[in-house]
């Protein structure tokens, strides 16, 4: 049986700047949620 | 370094620099999390009667440590913000509002000082500094802010037809966006934002009692009424482009969940409900006492979000909007949101700040649209608060995910911009955490 099941994760290991600035897209308070625009 | 943790019947491994997230059964997590801990290795193979199965997990183990995606070391060990390079303004076109919210971080939108607003002249010269300080970005963002931006819609309007005029010469791309309370949204205004704006953010607390309890108009009176149709209109008219209702959650409802479910009730799709960030003495600000509700209330969206997907009628909660395939670059997350750098407020006068919530903080003022940034201390400062400015962070699970957090509700908590506003912090990792799973949940359903 599958023990472990990885999810299709991008690997961590850019900069181009073209993603939206996160505070912009509450105002107050993560990067995370910022879908890369390269 | 990975994170452990159990929630809603999956037990999840995160492995922080790699960003790898597993889903694994009792016995990959037991060995997982013991596999640097031989004493307890040995337990467990004694635990387990099948040796077999214990050594062909070991290998799976190894295998992912070998492919980087489990108990990864750290690849960047520090950058700095490039600086010269402005890409996002936060215009503050009105220093006024028609509503006197208590909790407002703005003071009730004059920022501590005058009621004012911006004139299509200065409007222009920050565009025409944006441009001008660009470099080779092709994205400018311009949020239209305040105060009550429609406060001052005229200039709104003909701002962004200046902007798009230019467009084509300067080959640039402008996504305007705007934040109201909504007071003034009327057939006219819809129809231009609707036409024009990349994402508008509605501000709406949630249920009646809640909204109007804190967002009350100058005579007192609730505003609840006299916005929800008019959001509701707006949203109907949306067409499928982006907005969010953002809400604020206070002592007074930690259990915020109410307030989204009655959102969804009035047929909001996009959701997204904040803490309100106060000094700890304000009446409304958050306690220690409400974490444990606070948390069981990011639990249970989390189960809603699955639920109604499932149902086949879902909705977005910001926080929980993760793209684990096509997220953010790790420079993206160790340089964190831009203020100070790439992103800069501009007051209807003109004066330049780091970020919104900075204006009206005179020692944080930066320059101003006719000189540019000539206070290069201060853009040095930001340039340098970077995810790894903090050693607190560097310990830290949630790290590639918050990327040190809010400068400014660092300072406010902290009196430094790379300090830790500690409870914001114990926040953003139950929303991870809930934010992790909920992936976990929908690629389950594909296993």
């Amino acid at each position: 049986m599958n023990r472990i099941v990885t999810l299709d994760t991008r690997c961590l290991d850019g900069g181009c700047g073209e993603c939206q600035t996160s505070c912009q897209s509450c105002k107050t308070s993560g990067v995370a949620n910022q879908p890369c625009e390269n | 370094m990975i994170h452990a943790y159990k929630l809603n019947g999956y037990n999840i491994i995160l492995d922080i620099h790699s960003g790898s997230v597993h889903a694994v059964d009792e016995l990959a997590y037991e060995l997982i999390t013991n596999y640097h801990n031989p004493a307890r290795l040995e337990e467990i193979r004694r635990e387990f009667a099948d040796a077999s199965d214990i050594d062909d997990t070991l290998e799976d183990i190894a295998a992912l440590i070998a492919q980087g995606k489990l108990f990864a070391e750290k690849t960047m060990q520090q950058v700095k913000r490039s600086t010269g390079v402005i890409k996002a303004l936060c215009l503050h076109v009105s220093h006024a509002c028609n509503l006197n919210c208590s909790y407002c971080f703005a003071a009730q939108g004059k920022y501590h000082g005058q009621r004012a607003l911006m004139s299509f002249e200065v409007g222009k010269q920050a565009l025409d500094f944006l441009i001008a300080n660009s470099g080779n970005r092709r994205n400018l963002e311009v949020d239209f802010f305040g105060g009550e931006p429609l406060m001052n819609w005229q200039v709104v309007k003909d701002l962004v037809s200046y902007a798009r005029s230019i467009e084509p010469v300067c080959q640039k791309h402008f996504r305007f966006t705007l934040t109201t309370n909504g007071v003034l949204l009327d057939e006219e205004v819809t129809a231009f934002a609707n036409a024009e704006m990349h994402n508008v953010v509605l501000s709406l607390d949630g249920r009646k009692e809640i909204h109007d309890r804190l967002r009350r108009t100058p005579a007192g009176n609730g505003s609840y009424d006299s916005i929800v149709p008019r959001f509701q209109e707006f949203v109907k008219r949306r067409a499928g482009k982006s907005y969010y209702m953002r809400g604020t959650f206070t002592h007074a409802n930690p259990d915020f969940m109410q307030d989204i479910l009655h959102m969804l009730d009035l047929g909001f799709r996009e959701l997204s409900m904040e803490p309100v960030v106060s000094p700890p003495d304000a009446p409304d600000a958050l306690t220690q006492e409400d974490l444990p509700t606070l948390f069981a209330q990011y639990e249970a969206l989390a189960l809603e979000m699955l639920r109604r997907e499932k149902a086949g009628d879902p909705f977005s909660f910001y926080h929980y909007m993760l793209d684990l395939s096509h997220g953010p670059c790790l420079h993206k997350r160790v340089a964190g949101c831009g203020s100070g750098t790439e992103y800069l407020a501009v007051t209807p006068w003109g004066d330049l700040y780091p970020c919104h919530q900075f204006v009206g903080k005179e020692q944080f003022k930066m320059g101003d649209i006719y000189q540019g940034v000539t206070n290069r201390a201060m853009e040095n400062a930001f340039a340098e608060n970077t995810l790894y400015a903090n050693p607190a962070c560097s310990d830290c699970w949630a790290q590639l995910y918050c990327s040190g957090g809010c400068a400014a509700n660092s300072f406010n908590a902290s009196g430094t911009i790379s300090g830790v506003y500690e409870y914001g912090c114990k926040l953003f990792k139950k929303r991870m955490e809930c934010a992790i799973m909920v992936q976990v949940a929908k690629a389950s359903e594909r296993f």
